[in-house]
C-alpha cells in the first residue's frame, strides 16, 4: 500500500471510520500498533508512524448490556426494554478497541461470551439531519 | 524503615464531614463545606483557628458541570476565614480530594506549609439522574468509549465481565459486598442510606402486603437482589451494585510534626502515600481484571511505610461499584488475584471479620459525592483509629494501622494512604 498522506490525528482516524475503514498507526521503529491512532509511540518516544488498515477481525475481551444508556443511545431508541451492548474487542492484530456490539441478543447477555469471534461493522446513524458513522462489531 | 520517606512527618489532627444525602436545593457546595468544616474543627482536641492554617486544598470533580461554578479553591477558603491564603482545586474524577489530601501532605513535608485544610466537596443532585450520568461519563474517554455507548456502570460492568470470566466470580459475590456495606452504613449517622438490604426487603414486602398485592417468595436478601425490585443497570450489575448520587463535603486538617502536638496529644501519622495512573480507556489497558493505578499507588504507600498488606488491620476502599471493592481487595495485595471473592464469602471483610472493609458503609451506603469521597475516607480513619465511630460500627480492637484507597473514574487515577498511630 502506498504511503497514506494524512496527519496522525483523531480527525484523520474518524475520517477513515466515516469511509468505513478501521485504521491504526504502526511505529516504524518498534512495530507497535495503535488503534485508535497515536502520533507518538509512547514506548519509543518517537513520532515515526505509518498508517495501517486493520482486518477488523477480533474477539470479545469484555462486554456489558446496558439498560440505562447515554443520551446518544437513548436518542437512538435504546432503553430498559431494548438494551444495547458495549464491548471491548481484542483485534487479531493486537490492539483493543471499544465498540457497540450488534447482531447479538442484548436482552439475553448470558448468551454472549468472552472470546466470541467478531468482525468490525460501521454503524450509521441519522441524527439531526446528519449521518454519523461509529465503529461497531458483530459476531462472525 | 520505608523508602522515599517524607522529609518531615505529617499528622492528621482532625477530620469531619457533612451529613451525606440528597440536599439540593436546601444545601449547595458552600453550605455543605461549612457543615464539614464545623464538624472537623469540633474534633480538633485543642481547637484550631483560621490563623493556624496556611492553605486550603480543595478536591472537587465537576462543580463546573454540576453547578455551573468553577474556581472553588478561593470560594471555599473565604467561607471559613482563610482569605488571602493560598487556595486551589484539584481534580482527578472520584479521586479529586484524595489528590488534594496527598498534595497537602507533600506541601507540609516540603516545609512550605505547617498546617493545611483539605476540603472535599460535591453537590450532584442539582442535575437530574440522566444529567449526573452524563457528567460522570466525562471522567471516562469521551472520544472513543462514550460514542460506543459506555456509561460509568457500563464500564465497571465490562470489568466485571472480564473478572467473572477469568476467576469465576459470581453475582452473589458482588451482592455480599453490597449487603455488608449497607449493614455498616446502617450504623453511620452521616450516611445517606442508613438501612440494611434486609430492612429494605422487609419494608418492600410490607408495602406489597398493605397494597394487597401478591407477596414475593424471597427467602433472603439474595432472592430480593435478583428480583425486578433490583433492576439491571448494566449486566451483570444491578441497581444495588451501584453507589449513590450524593451531595456532601468532608474536611481534614493536616499538620507538620513540629506543630501537630499543639493541636492534639493523639496525632494520626501519615505512614505512606502513593498515587498512580493508567490509560483513561479500558481498551488501552493490558489487564481488564485489575487496576494498574491502584497497584502503583499501593506499592509506593507500602514502600514508604515499610508495611505490607498483612500489616493493615482495617481499610476503606473505593466501592463505587461492588466489583470495584472486590478488585481493590486484590490490587491492594490483601488477597491473591481471584481469591477476594472467597474471603468475602467467608465473612472476612465484615466488621467482625479478620480484615474489616468499609466500616463507614462505603460509597454504596454512606454515599458518593465524588469529589468529597477521598477526604471522607479520612473521617472514618480518624474515628476508627480514635475508637469513636458511632453506634455499633467501631471495630472491637485497637486500630494501629489503617489504609484508604481512592479510585478515580474507571480506575485511571488512584491514591492510597496508610495511617499509623
Amino acid at each position: 500500500m502506498s504511503e497514506i498522506e494524512r496527519d496522525f490525528t483523531i480527525k484523520s482516524y474518524l475520517d477513515f471510520l466515516a469511509e468505513k475503514k478501521l485504521m491504526g498507526s504502526k511505529c516504524k521503529d518498534c512495530g507497535a500498533m495503535y488503534v485508535p491512532v497515536r502520533k507518538l509511540c509512547p514506548k519509543c518516544n518517537i513520532a515515526n508512524m505509518e498508517w495501517t488498515e486493520m482486518s477488523g477481525k477480533g474477539e470479545i475481551a469484555a462486554f456489558t448490556s446496558i439498560t440505562v444508556g447515554t443520551p446518544f443511545f437513548v436518542e437512538k431508541g435504546y432503553d430498559r426494554n431494548r438494551p444495547y451492548c458495549f464491548s471491548v474487542i481484542k483485534l487479531n492484530e493486537g490492539p483493543m478497541v471499544s465498540g457497540q456490539l450488534i447482531g447479538v441478543d442484548e436482552s439475553k447477555p448470558e448468551t454472549i461470551s468472552i472470546g466470541m469471534p467478531v468482525k468490525a461493522t460501521f454503524i450509521e446513524t441519522d441524527i439531526r439531519g446528519e449521518t454519523r458513522v461509529d465503529l461497531g462489531f458483530e459476531p462472525i | 524503615m520505608g523508602k522515599n520517606r517524607l522529609a518531615k512527618k505529617v499528622a492528621m489532627i482532625g477530620a469531619g464531614m457533612s451529613k451525606f444525602g440528597a440536599h439540593f436545593p436546601h444545601k449547595r457546595n458552600p453550605d455543605l463545606w461549612i457543615d464539614a468544616w464545623l464538624d472537623a474543627i469540633s474534633r480538633v482536641d485543642n481547637g484550631i483557628n483560621p490563623k493556624d492554617i496556611d492553605a486550603c486544598y480543595v478536591g472537587n470533580y465537576s462543580s463546573d458541570l454540576f453547578n455551573h461554578q468553577g474556581h472553588l479553591g478561593p470560594q471555599m477558603a473565604d467561607l471559613v476565614g482563610l482569605t488571602p491564603k493560598p487556595a486551589g482545586r484539584f481534580e482527578g474524577a472520584c479521586a479529586s480530594s484524595g489528590i488534594a489530601f496527598r498534595q497537602a501532605i507533600l506541601a507540609i513535608a516540603s516545609g512550605v506549609h505547617d498546617v493545611v485544610a483539605v476540603s472535599g466537596v460535591e453537590c450532584m443532585t442539582e442535575l437530574p439522574t440522566t444529567g449526573v450520568t452524563d457528567v460522570l461519563a466525562t471522567a471516562s474517554d469521551s472520544l472513543f468509549e462514550y460514542p460506543a455507548g459506555a456509561t460509568f456502570p457500563g464500564l465497571y460492568a465490562t470489568i466485571a465481565s472480564a473478572h467473572f470470566h477469568k476467576y469465576g466470580t459470581t453475582v452473589e459475590d458482588l451482592m455480599r459486598i453490597g449487603i455488608k456495606n449497607h449493614e455498616n452504613g446502617k450504623e453511620n449517622p452521616y450516611a445517606q442510606m442508613q438501612s440494611s438490604i434486609s430492612d429494605m426487603m422487609k419494608s418492600k414486602i410490607a408495602k406489597i402486603e398493605k397494597s394487597g398485592g401478591k407477596l414475593p417468595d424471597w427467602k433472603d436478601e439474595f432472592d430480593f437482589l435478583k428480583s425486578s425490585s433490583n433492576p439491571i443497570i448494566a449486566y451483570p450489575l444491578r441497581l444495588f451494585d451501584c453507589s449513590l448520587i450524593t451531595d456532601g463535603a468532608a474536611c481534614v486538617f493536616l499538620a507538620a510534626e513540629d506543630v501537630a502536638r499543639n493541636f492534639t496529644d493523639a496525632p494520626i501519622w501519615i505512614s505512606g502515600t502513593g498515587q498512580g495512573s493508567s490509560a483513561l480507556s479500558l481498551h488501552d489497558r493490558n489487564d481488564l481484571t485489575s487496576f494498574i493505578a491502584t497497584k502503583e499507588a499501593a506499592r509506593q504507600a507500602y514502600d514508604m511505610s515499610g508495611l505490607q498488606p498483612k500489616d493493615i488491620q482495617i481499610a476503606e476502599v473505593h466501592d463505587c461499584f461492588t466489583i470495584a471493592e472486590l478488585v481493590a481487595l486484590e490490587d491492594l495485595g490483601f488477597y491473591e488475584k481471584g481469591k477476594a471473592a472467597e474471603a468475602v464469602r467467608n465473612g472476612e471483610t465484615k466488621r467482625d471479620g479478620s480484615l474489616p472493609i468499609n466500616t463507614s458503609g462505603g460509597l454504596k451506603s454512606k454515599g458518593h459525592p465524588v469529589g468529597a469521597t477521598g477526604a471522607a475516607f479520612c473521617v472514618e480513619v480518624f474515628k476508627q483509629m480514635r475508637g469513636i465511630a458511632e453506634r455499633n460500627r467501631q471495630v472491637k480492637f485497637d486500630v494501629e494501622r489503617m489504609l484508604t484507597h481512592n479510585l478515580g473514574g474507571s480506575g485511571a487515577t488512584c491514591v492510597v494512604t496508610i495511617f499509623e498511630k
